[in-house]
């Protein structure tokens, strides 16, 4: 079975603040890690391996230092990599990502193609979809579990109230929920290998598609412009012991009419 | 000439779902700024009964296609039905749900049409031409972005539909008034069953108690502050005082302590109840995002310089295990009077 797993680098958004003097995020010093679906991601791929015997490539867009998570990919087992990087994919919103990554993803042969539900930067759960579709693939989103038998994926996708069963035979693409897949530690002897294991790099020579369609250009939406939330002025604080808060809390409700 | 604000309906095993009615009414809004209509596109097999309920709540005209095929959202089907209703009618402006379904089949339809997507909105609005670097009459999509750090207004960067999912919870559906007159309008679609490929096998529901936390009017939310299961037992309580639910932050969740639906924030719900009573949350911007619009904030922290007093209507500084027993036996007197 050939898999090939979307990953992204994306930065720990847990742990950015906001400047309160300037209102601008504070960049520095935050780390960079694998978006976390899409670890998952991996990790449905490398169980497929475990189990059944798989070949598994990561392929990531990004600049030159997105190099990391495809060394991390492979210390946790990946077998190939390959960064998806060039000045012409900046700018991409999802629908030019979506172009972009399909396009290559077109020079490689796939019975399965994984990609992380959605991105901690952006939240937006779409570049795995718009590849599917660009590709004339299958989706399933929202996965949480799966079987491979009889030549078909046997696939648990979460819901709000519960989740489905699914059957669909390959080419598929998946999209993956970290809570699904617990990510396995990269092991030692991985960690040295994969800073000597290539890395191929890609550029737009490998999408073969009209730079129009690329980058900024070839964006479906724009920002119009970008702020930080204006905090809401804060009421009154008390510190009062807990029967003047009590007493406190109640005339709130009053006054309010919620009782 | 594209013309119309459309919604799309979203119905599960035939029940409307809330957020199809947030979305007619937030539609409405749009639509009356722009002196157009708002249209639902509802999809599914012997649903038409129902679509005088979403006329109700605002919509002109319904879009009704009823298949056999739609019995059950997947995917492709769902996608080759509203891709023919959007290519044949030229809607404007057309919003999904930001649910597992809408989020699944929106994306592909961005993809199919060759059209932006703008993710998860908290806030919509029309543009009204006084900016030179913005035309007249486009939607301007705002979302958080960063994990809530940022938030984005978006706008199409290509002539045609522009297209959003707005999270569950963030709009208001209007009033329901059964006397609002409207057209049902019936759509066949033609479908390529070659292409249905995804087979549908079963579809369980989760045993626990199916508690929609954004549904409730009062919420007694904790947070590490309440820190266990004995104290969550003491919300409860205040809640059932007030008629309310229980909610929780996120590190309540991943202690085990509540399970993820009653979870608000980013990676959980976002809530606006009339009373949202944070106890024992210090208010990570992860959290704020999903709970600040609610109507009136009250938080009880011991930490006097955590976040959550920035946003909320009265702070007291004090222990909520100790007040919260306090204010339920406070409050069933007050309310027995």
């Amino acid at each position: 079975m050939k898999i090939v797993v979307c990953i992204k680098q994306v930065p720990d958004t847990t742990v950015i603040k906001i400047n309160p003097v300037t209102g601008t995020l504070i960049r520095d010093g935050v780390p960079s890690i694998m978006n976390p679906d899409d670890k998952g991601g991996l990790e449905m791929a490398l169980q497929l391996k475990d189990q059944y015997g798989a070949h598994v490539t990561v392929i990531t867009m990004g600049p030159p230092q997105a190099d990391a998570i495809l060394r991390e990919a492979y210390a946790m087992g990946a077998d190939e990599a390959i960064l998806l990087t060039g000045r012409e994919f900046g700018g991409a919103d999802t629908l030019a990502t979506s172009h972009t990554i399909a396009a290559a993803l077109k020079n490689l042969e796939y019975d399965l193609i994984i990609a992380g539900r959605q991105a901690i930067d952006g939240d937006t759960a779409q570049v795995g979809p718009q590849i599917a579709e660009h590709l004339g693939l299958p989706q399933i989103s929202y996965v949480a579990g799966l079987e491979y038998k009889d030549g078909k994926f046997v696939v648990k996708k979460e819901t709000e109230e519960g989740y489905q069963m699914l059957e669909v035979a390959g080419p598929v693409l998946l999209t993956a929920l970290a809570s699904g897949f617990k990510a396995r530690y990269m092991n030692v002897a991985g960690i040295v290998d994969a800073f000597d294991k290539p890395v191929a790099v890609w550029g737009v020579e490998k999408v073969d598609l009209p730079v129009e369609m690329l980058g900024l250009k070839g964006s479906g939406t724009k920002v119009y412009k970008s702020f930080t939330k204006g905090v809401k002025a804060a009421g009154e604080v008390h510190e009062v012991d807990a029967e003047q808060a009590v007493g406190l809390i109640v005339s709130k409700l009053k006054e309010k009419f919620i009782i | 000439m594209n013309k119309n604000v459309y919604v799309f309906a979203e119905q599960r095993e035939g029940v409307i779902q809330p957020v199809a009615l947030e979305l007619i009414g937030k539609a409405r809004d749009l639509a009356d700024v722009l002196g157009d209509k708002v249209v639902a596109i509802f999809a599914g097999h012997n649903i038409a009964d129902q679509a005088n309920e979403l006329i109700a709540y605002g919509a002109d005209d319904v879009i009704v296609v009823d298949a056999p095929e739609l019995k059950d959202y997947v995917t492709e089907q769902y996608t080759q039905a509203v891709y023919q209703v959007i290519t044949a009618m030229n809607p404007d402006i057309v919003l999904f749900g930001a649910t597992t379904i809408g989020r699944d089949l929106a994306p592909r339809l961005s993809a199919r049409l060759e059209k932006g997507l703008t993710a998860d909105c908290t806030k919509l609005e029309i543009s009204d031409g006084s900016d030179p670097k913005l035309a007249a009459r486009k939607l301007m999509m705002t979302r958080p972005a960063f994990g809530g750090n940022l938030m984005a207004t978006i706008v199409a960067a290509k002539d045609g539909v522009q297209m959003a999912t707005v999270r569950p919870g963030v709009m208001q559906k209007k009033e329901k008034d059964a006397s609002r007159k409207g057209n049902i309008i019936p759509f066949n679609v033609v479908f390529d069953s070659s292409k249905f490929a995804v087979k549908l096998l079963e579809t369980v529901k989760a045993e626990k108690g199916l508690v929609d936390i954004t549904e409730a009017k009062v919420l007694v939310s904790g947070g590490r502050g309440v820190g266990n299961k004995e104290n969550f037992e003491k919300l409860t309580a205040l809640a059932g005082v007030l008629g309310g639910e229980v909610s929780s932050s996120r590190a309540m969740v991943d202690a085990g302590v509540m399970d993820h639906d009653r979870q608000v924030g980013q990676t959980g719900k976002t809530v606006r109840p009339d009373l949202y009573l944070a106890c024992g949350i210090s208010g990570a911007i992860q959290h704020l995002a999903g709970m600040e619009e609610s109507e009136l904030i009250i938080a009880i922290n011991k930490d006097k310089f955590a976040p959550i007093f920035q946003v909320a209507d009265l702070g007291i500084v004090g222990d909520a295990n100790k007040i919260v027993p306090m204010l339920t036996e406070r409050l069933a007197k007050e309310i027995k009077k």
